[in-house]
């Protein structure tokens, strides 16, 4: 029984990593997304902060 | 016994999974990234008005194409036309560079479509863009 159960267990940790290494050669779009962003605000010269500054105006 | 393997194997589980969890930012500051975001900022004064006057539109590829030539006064129009090729060997370059600083030559691609969507959302009204083959202004 315990020989049976380390088996498993090995092969459930062999199973697990390597499930992890194809998760992570996924396309991450919303990093890829946000990476985008930064660029285009810089080659644009779009300021995303001077759009969010009420601040003064509501006072 | 039983309950301390289980107990064991989802822990196993839960840990061995949990980079993939943390995936943070692409990386993006790389020289050769810098170079072309540069290049592309400092273009883009030029390109300017041939986008607002809709000489020049978006693709849905995540590029630029002249639309309309005779949108373009004649004496501009071999000045035009470095300009998009210019800028679109710059924006390959760059997809593929991002791709490349991040270990995965194989999302160049996906990296284009992100960036043809976030360039189209971006644009301000009246720009031309293309979407489902067509072109319509923003």
């Amino acid at each position: 029984m315990n020989k049976m159960q380390n088996w498993a267990l090995a092969s459930l940790l062999v199973l697990g990593l390597s499930g992890c290494v194809t998760i992570n050669i996924y396309f991450p779009a919303a990093a890829a997304e946000k990476a985008a962003d930064r660029i285009i605000d810089e080659v644009w010269q779009l300021k995303p902060d001077a759009a969010k500054t009420p601040e003064g105006e509501a006072q | 016994m039983n309950a301390v393997f289980r107990a064991l194997v989802l822990s196993v589980a839960m840990l061995s999974c949990a980079p993939a969890v943390a995936q943070g930012n692409l990386d993006i500051n790389t020289p050769a990234i810098a170079a072309l975001q540069g290049s592309m900022q400092q273009r883009h004064a030029q390109l300017a008005p041939f986008y607002a006057s809709g000489a020049v539109g978006l693709t849905d590829r995540g590029l630029v194409a002249l639309r309309d030539a005779n949108a373009v006064p004649l004496a501009q129009r071999g000045q035009v036309n470095s300009l998009v090729s210019a800028e679109n060997a710059d924006r390959a370059a760059l997809y593929r560079e991002i791709a490349q600083a991040n270990g995965h030559p194989e999302w160049a691609g996906d990296v284009q479509n992100t960036f043809a969507q976030r360039w189209i959302d971006k644009a301000p009204r009246g720009w031309w863009v293309q979407r489902g083959g067509g072109w319509a202004p923003k």
